[in-house]
């Protein structure tokens, strides 16, 4: 490949930068890949102002390896750019097409620089061609890292969302889990957990596991982890909601919870927690109760 | 040489643990409080570790060792103020210290004590 | 992978051992890492410090800021821990929990590499040991 230092591409940015720019502006501009509702004529035009100048300066420098230091700058734009706009919602194809839009104004200079020279011709469209490929892919490989990167920070975020710390009563913590624990949110809820003992002062803390579809050794030790970090603050964990299918899964994987109390339901660790702060719940005197099947209680006649 | 302050308050001896330990005074606080112990015939001792930013595998050693060597002198061993994030990586160093008896804060763990003494009271009493 | 700051720290006493968690510390904070990934990485360099210590006669760390290049809002803390001490004969059975010839627990390489997110470690017999660890922000 060309590596002389007149190659014509340079020789057609320096002639008219400016003018390049408006045509490729105005190119871009003009497809349906412009998102008007995302990005203002003159974000674009900046974008575009960066770019070729830093594409003018790697071309000067006479080295045409788009991953060498050479280019660094022209990959800082295209790094920036590709990245905001992942951030910003546009699609991979409208992010690629700010670098391959570049082509046509190209390739019209080359054929009025080169009209009666077609071996000339094509040989500068075709090095035009694969480096602005390139520069093309790399840009379609940060924009697919910056959504990467969006789709891991939403996550975490839902994460947060899904992992509650509410108080039961003073002293008393409960941690609905719904869904799949796997180490990212075992340590979410751990952070919350601890952070809301220290927060409240609480002695106990409920996990209840009724949302969370399967438990299996890897859970267990999940779980486990969150029991042993509590109790190193001095806080005591009830592990409740055993669901019937789990509680088999357990025996049959043979999974060790330990020596950590479980119960069946959420009330029923309640129960206990009161119990261990010395509190227990009792029907109001004379009170009307609904009679509707409220769980035993061996307190009760 | 440095040495990490013991109080004695009541039954109890409190020591609170202000500075990044090197190893060799983790070794000497273990020397120093047995020996209180002993000569002040303690029935608990208080570790508040709620300055230390991280505790190792050493430390974390060094704590259960202490609970286990009060033990066997009669004396109660609760380590309180443990931070969330440090508690969270003694997990995943593989240790949760299983010997060692843990409160929220001072507070706590003087109440734990002295309802440890208590109970241990009324079972000295009573038949067995 | 693009280093974007370096330090270096001599291991040689028990002292020495404070002052790497401490410098660890400080590079883990500028670095914005969150409390929890700050003390993980403070705890796993305190264990393998010890180590280098310990069972290497002493050495060195070398403390490095990590960029990915696709990447560069991504930053990672290495750690390269160094001895020209006896070298470890069976790495397999030194990674194990419980695994001790000094005594004690047995966790601090284990429990450094549940702390990281990398984790390699090169002993030979005779000539020394390099623990390399890192974790990303």
């Amino acid at each position: 490949m060309a590596t002389d230092n007149t190659h014509p591409l340079s020789a057609v940015l320096a002639a008219d930068e400016a003018a390049l720019l408006q045509d490729w502006l105005t190119d871009q501009t003009a497809t349906p890949a412009f998102r008007s509702d995302r990005i203002t004529r003159e974000e674009l035009l900046d974008q575009s102002r960066r770019f070729l100048s830093a594409l003018r300066s790697a071309l000067d420098s006479g080295h045409d390896d788009v991953d060498g230091p050479a280019w660094q700058p022209v990959r800082d734009v295209v790094s920036d750019l590709s990245g905001m706009r992942a951030e910003q919602g546009f699609s991979p194809s409208e992010t690629a097409s700010f670098v391959f839009s570049l082509k046509e104004p190209l390739f019209r200079r080359l054929q009025e620089r080169f009209a009666r020279e077609p071996q000339r011709l094509a040989e500068s469209i075709w090095y035009t061609t694969q480096l602005i490929d390139r520069v093309g892919l790399y840009s379609t490989e940060i924009y697919q890292r910056g959504r990467e990167t969006l789709i891991l920070r939403q996550q975490e975020e839902m994460l947060e969302l899904s992992t509650p710390v509410v108080t039961l009563w003073h002293g008393i913590l409960a941690l609905p889990l719904i869904g799949t624990l796997d180490s990212a949110r075992t340590q979410i809820v751990m952070e919350n957990l601890l952070q809301r003992i220290v927060d409240t002062g609480a002695a106990i803390a409920i996990i209840d596991i009724t949302g969370v579809p399967t438990v299996d050794t890897l859970t267990a030790q999940h779980l486990l982890k969150a029991v042993a970090a509590a109790r190193l603050m001095g806080a005591d964990c009830i592990i409740s909601g055993i669901r019937p299918q789990i509680a088999q899964t357990i025996v049959h994987l043979g999974v060790d919870l330990g020596a950590v109390l479980t119960k069946a339901t959420l009330a029923d660790a309640f129960r206990v927690a009161l119990q261990r702060q010395g509190l227990a719940v009792q029907p109001i005197a004379g009170a009307k109760r609904p009679a509707t099947e409220a769980p035993a209680d061996e307190g009760e006649a | 040489m440095e040495h990490i302050p013991i109080l004695k308050l009541g039954d109890h001896l409190l020591v609170t643990i202000q500075v990044d330990m090197h190893d060799r005074l983790a070794m000497s606080l273990q020397d120093d409080l047995t020996a209180r112990i002993v000569s002040t015939r303690a029935k608990g001792v208080l570790i508040d570790i709620s300055a230390l930013e991280i505790v190792d595998s050493f430390i974390g050693r060094m704590l259960g060792d202490i609970a286990a060597m009060a033990r066997v002198l009669d004396a109660e061993t609760v380590v309180v103020g443990m931070r969330p994030a440090v508690a969270i990586t003694l997990v995943e160093l593989g240790l949760s210290l299983p010997g060692v008896r843990t409160a929220l804060n001072v507070e706590r763990g003087m109440e734990l004590l002295r309802s440890g003494l208590r109970a241990r009271e009324r079972g000295d009493a009573g038949p067995a | 992978m693009p280093v974007l700051r370096r330090e270096e720290r001599g291991i040689a006493t028990s002292e020495d051992v404070v002052t790497v968690r401490q410098i660890v510390r400080r590079h883990a904070v500028e670095l914005g890492f969150n409390l929890v990934d700050q003390t993980k990485i403070v705890t796993a360099a305190s264990e393998l410090a010890r180590n280098t210590l310990q069972h290497g006669g002493g050495g060195r760390v070398v403390i490095e800021w990590l960029t990915d290049e696709l990447h560069r809002a991504r930053r990672g803390l290495r750690l390269s821990f160094e001895d020209t001490g006896p070298g470890i004969a069976n790495v397999q059975q030194a990674l194990q929990d419980g695994f001790s010839t000094s005594g004690g627990l047995g966790l601090g390489l284990s429990g450094a590499r549940r702390l990281c997110n990398d984790f390699s470690i090169d002993s030979r017999p005779g000539l020394g040991t390099r623990v390399v660890i890192a974790r990303w922000r």
